[in-house]
């Protein structure tokens, strides 16, 4: 079975591009690209990418309008019967917005925009996105956000925490993120959020390619080796 | 009809732009800020057939994140 991948384009998607190609080099399929107003998905999808990017300008609230956009009810629905799901950067923020991941990202605590490569903790390696890392294995990725501060109550903090949901975690203070939470599961384990960027580290010449595991993990989990 | 829907944080959430504002306005000179929250406010003309239901159910779905924010509707005339 080919491996089958979609990337959704918003209008102000920027690392949609990125995305898609991390998918194809690493698959060696191409990655079927949506536009957000396409109320359908192509059919039989093994995994669903929403790219970083500043979808419509960040207005009302980054990744507000893009999670009420006709493509989301599509994805909401495919994720709901446990398609892979993934969100980047303003990718996650969607998904928060959209109900399918729990917590909201707010201004960094610093205001400043952060952008540089954090090194960022492993905390789950046995879910679909991450099998190909070890617990606790410390890895080298991108940040490029102003939004990233992750908040939840104490009560979802610890259900998270509990359930083994919190699949990455900054090494360090990079936006005042509770609990430093990087990156986080839904209950089912189908849909991946986090801030940081993989799809950015996949190549030598990025400077590392610690991002590659994630895809590796995904595309072995939903095809085979 | 003139609505008006003031969207705010919940307590307890950090604001880093409320605590910054807080910070230009004692760079200002300004004494005796205990506290700054920033919010938003949206000005709604609405038909006067739309029920108070429906500008509720507007907050909620999109005009205020839950997770994160209340929101107060006020009728202006």
């Amino acid at each position: 079975m080919a491996f089958r991948s979609a990337v959704v384009t918003f209008p102000g998607s920027n690392c949609d591009r990125d995305l898609a190609v991390a998918l194809e080099k690493i698959s060696g399929t191409e990655c079927i690209r949506v536009w957000h107003g396409d109320a359908e998905l192509p059919e039989n999808l093994d995994f669903i990418g929403l790219p970083g990017g500043f979808s419509y300008g960040d207005y009302l609230r980054c990744g507000a309008i893009a999670s009420r956009s006709p493509v989301m009810q599509a994805v909401v629905a495919a994720a709901n019967r446990g398609v892979p799901v993934f969100g980047v950067c303003n990718g996650f923020q969607v998904l928060t917005e959209s109900g399918l991941l729990p917590g909201a990202l707010l201004r960094n605590s610093g205001i400043r925009f952060v952008c540089r490569e954090v090194s960022l903790k492993v905390e789950n390696a046995q879910s679909l996105f991450t099998s190909g890392y070890e617990a606790g294995q410390h890895i080298r990725v991108p940040v490029a956000h102003h939004d990233g501060n992750y908040h939840a109550d104490e009560e979802t903090l610890d259900r998270l925490e509990g359930e083994g949901r919190v699949a990455f975690r900054y090494a360090e203070d990079v936006n005042g993120s509770a609990r430093q939470i990087a990156g986080v599961l839904n209950a089912a384990g189908n849909v991946l959020g986090m801030m940081p960027h993989p799809e950015r580290a996949i190549e030598s010449i990025h400077g590392g390619t610690d991002g590659r595991a994630l895809f590796e993990s995904a595309i072995r989990g939903m095809v085979g080796a | 009809m003139k609505v008006r829907v003031h969207v705010s944080l919940k307590p307890g959430v950090l604001d880093p732009q409320g605590r910054a504002i807080h910070h230009s306005l004692e760079g200002l000179g300004f004494s005796g800020v205990n506290d700054v929250r920033a919010g938003r406010l949206f000005e709604l003309d609405v038909a006067d057939t739309v029920s108070d239901e429906a500008i509720d159910d507007m907050c909620k779905k999109l005009l205020a994140n839950m997770v994160i924010e209340n929101y107060r509707i006020e009728k202006v005339a």
